[in-house]
């Protein structure tokens, strides 16, 4: 095969990869809009909040030590201790359990009725009060996040695929940690969907979905519901921090991949779990392939940063409601 | 007891139709505008004007372009720090193009260049509604900065790609540059934050705007009863990235003076414009110049008492910022989802009743 049409597939796949942890993100969106109506612009700051709670549990951090020692001039950094992996991620989801509570009982409940664009700079400013609460807590540093997962490129697969090409060509490059990132995804949303088709809350939180009014008449909590929402919304959050907190480091720019998710679901629609991991796919494939054909070669590089919006766009003019998305059906 | 109707009678069409139905209003307007044109100029020092009073007005231009576009024709925008930078680049293109021309039709150009890209990108608005929408003018954003940061014509070829001001004047008066006086960058601003609200104030009640607020109670029925969506949704976005163009004119060339297109007109930029607008109030032209004053005082304060009067670090009281913006949003939506216009307005309804309860 010749090396060129090597590359363009290696960068198919990484695109793919790319387009599983956009997906993930996504998922979280989907989930409260499906749930709520809120469009829940808070889920990448909820993604850093988490790897930051969970780095910060994990190396024993001492929260707010920042603030403390400028308040009463101590100078006190961690407990001292580390917690192992496991144990951490349980009590990072407990944390982000915690904040679903916490938002169902300050912010919803007061917001019910209120018109979507409302709820949406609600959770506007809940993102910037969380980017500023989760930095105060545990310090704005760039944190190395290690859950133990293996990292780097597969050596496995390049050794394997070296032979496919010519001389300039040195096997496929795929990072282990995206291969994993695919597989926890997976699980997550064979689960998800598990949960949703057959268990009762599943059931509950398909009716509340469905129809607010009718899923409350038949007896069923609405502010239960939420909170169960959030706290999934949460854990996703949790996995989508951990898998780009291990990529690239756990900072600021990790909440940053809400703008990742956005057109991704847009392109899958608002309302369906798998326009979420389709368009996350399509998205990932197509602003790598872009990049590598035409955006580098012709346009000057950096094309990633607008080419899922465009892509998004120029689909929406023709199909308003994504991919999957439920059909938008206007009354007078 | 002194602030109501009663008395004042309307004798012409005019005076019916006025602004400021009552008088105190009409005093009070005309009061503020002496004191801003005729008093603060004299008193105006170099940090009142950089900190405080010169990205207030120009945040107001910004604000109540988006009002116009958000507020009156419920179109919600995320765009706002890309058409800031449309303006920005195509006052410095004007700028260096035309030499001769004059600064104040420079920035008046850049507002109509900017309403022809904001009515290019409006287009899909007529096929894509609601959070759709929304997240579709993030592509405006996001393109208009690539674009800005990748073709360096935009930037004269200039290794640093920053673009810088040159020194312009008006009526003999230094206006860009390094060398302007406070007094001189204030009064500029002010006279653009005058027109423009009078013509926004004029436009929202006309027919123009009684056709974009039919679109945003509910677009099919505003379609029924005969208003062109068209026509209606692009004079929307092409008067409203107007406005926006001129604020990011005005934000280059005489605030700033030097940008870098990622870090002035970044997404930070464009939700920073949006907050202004709901916590001012959407759909009021007052509310667009609370919102401005409020979201440009409360970090100034905050950054006064934190740091200097309580002596922290500035990196916490960057953090305290954040949580205390945030927060004082979600109250803000909480406690009044129409911002601080439609506080005004219950104080103005208590204030005619006053001292009588009912």
């Amino acid at each position: 095969m010749p090396n060129q049409l090597l590359f363009a597939i290696e960068v198919t796949i990484n695109g793919l990869m790319a387009g599983v942890m956009y997906s993930l993100v996504a998922l979280g969106f989907v989930l409260i809009f499906k749930a709520s109506g809120i469009f829940n612009y808070a889920q990448g700051v909820m993604a850093l909040f988490a790897a930051l709670t969970l780095v910060g549990i994990q190396n024993g951090q001492v929260p707010f030590s920042h603030l403390i020692n400028a308040v009463f001039g101590t100078d006190i950094h961690h407990f001292g201790w580390h917690v192992p992996a496991f144990l951490a991620i349980l009590l990072a989801a407990g944390v982000m359990v915690l904040f679903a509570i916490i938002v169902e009982r300050y912010i919803l409940k007061h917001l019910v009725n209120q018109e979507p664009i409302i709820l949406f700079m609600a959770t506007i400013g809940l993102a910037y009060f969380m980017e500023g609460f989760g930095d105060l807590m545990w310090g704005s540093e760039i944190k190395k996040l290690d859950v133990g997962l293996p990292q780097g490129g597969s050596l496995w697969l390049e050794a394997k695929s070296k032979v496919l090409g010519g001389d300039g060509f040195y096997g496929f490059y795929i990072d282990k940690l995206d291969i994993w990132a695919t597989f926890f995804a997976a699980v997550l949303v064979i689960s998800l969907v598990l949960f949703s088709q057959y268990t009762k809350t599943g059931r509950a939180l398909r009716a509340v979905a469905d129809d607010h009014q009718a899923a409350l008449s038949v007896g069923i909590s609405l502010r239960a519901i939420w909170v169960i929402v959030w706290s999934i919304a949460g854990f996703v959050a949790l996995v989508a921090g951990i898998m780009w907190g291990a990529k690239s480091g756990v900072q600021f720019s990790l909440s940053l991949i809400a703008l990742k998710a956005l057109p991704v679901l847009m392109l899958g629609g608002f309302t369906s779990i798998p326009g979420a991991i389709v368009g996350g796919l399509i998205i990932g494939v197509g602003e790598k392939l872009f990049e590598f054909l035409i955006g580098a070669p012709f346009l000057g590089g950096a094309t990633e940063n607008w080419f899922a919006y465009m892509l998004a766009l120029v689909f929406l003019v023709f199909r308003p409601q994504g991919l999957f998305g439920d059909k938008i059906i206007e009354r007078v | 007891m002194w602030y109501r109707e009663a008395g004042d009678f309307k004798k012409t069409y005019s005076e019916d139709s006025q602004t400021f139905p009552i008088r105190l209003d009409r005093i009070g307007y005309f009061v503020i505008l002496l004191v801003a044109v005729l008093v603060v100029p004299f008193f105006i020092t170099s940090y009142a004007a950089n900190a405080v009073l010169v990205p207030f007005l120009i945040y107001a231009i910004a604000v109540l372009g988006l009002n116009i576009l958000t507020g009156y024709c419920g179109q919600v925008s995320l765009g706002t720090g890309g058409f800031m930078a449309v303006g920005a680049y195509a006052s410095y293109k004007l700028m260096t193009s035309f030499p001769d021309l004059n600064i104040f039709f420079v920035v008046i150009l850049a507002g109509f260049v900017t309403a022809a890209v904001g009515m290019m990108f409006g287009l899909p608005s007529l096929r894509i509604k609601g959070f759709y929408l929304a997240v579709a003018t993030l592509a405006a954003q996001f393109f208009l900065v690539w674009l800005f940061n990748k073709v360096p014509w935009f930037y004269n070829y200039s290794a640093s790609g920053q673009i810088n001001a040159p020194e312009r004047t008006l009526l003999g008066y230094i206006i860009t540059g390094p060398n302007t006086s406070p007094s001189a960058k204030y009064l500029f601003c002010l006279a653009f934050v005058i027109l423009l609200a009078w013509i926004a104030r004029n436009l929202t009640r006309g027919t123009l705007g009684r056709s974009w607020m039919a679109i945003r109670d509910m677009d099919i029925a505003a379609e029924i009863i005969g208003v062109n969506p068209l026509k209606a949704k692009l004079s929307a976005f092409g008067v409203s990235s107007f406005f926006i163009g001129i604020a990011g004119a005005l934000y280059f060339t005489v605030y700033l003076g030097a940008v870098e297109v990622g870090e002035a007109f970044g997404i930070t930029q464009s939700f920073l414009v949006l907050f202004m607008v709901i916590i001012g109030g959407l759909g009021s032209i007052l509310g667009s110049f609370a919102g401005a004053a409020f979201l440009v005082l409360m970090p100034v304060l905050l950054k006064n008492v934190l740091v200097g009067g309580m002596g922290w670090p500035t990196d916490i009281a960057a953090h305290f910022e954040f949580i205390i913006v945030g927060g004082l949003i979600i109250t803000f939506l909480i406690l009044e989802p129409h911002g601080l216009a439609q506080l005004w307005r219950i104080i103005k309804e208590k204030m005619r009743l006053w001292p009588f309860p009912h």
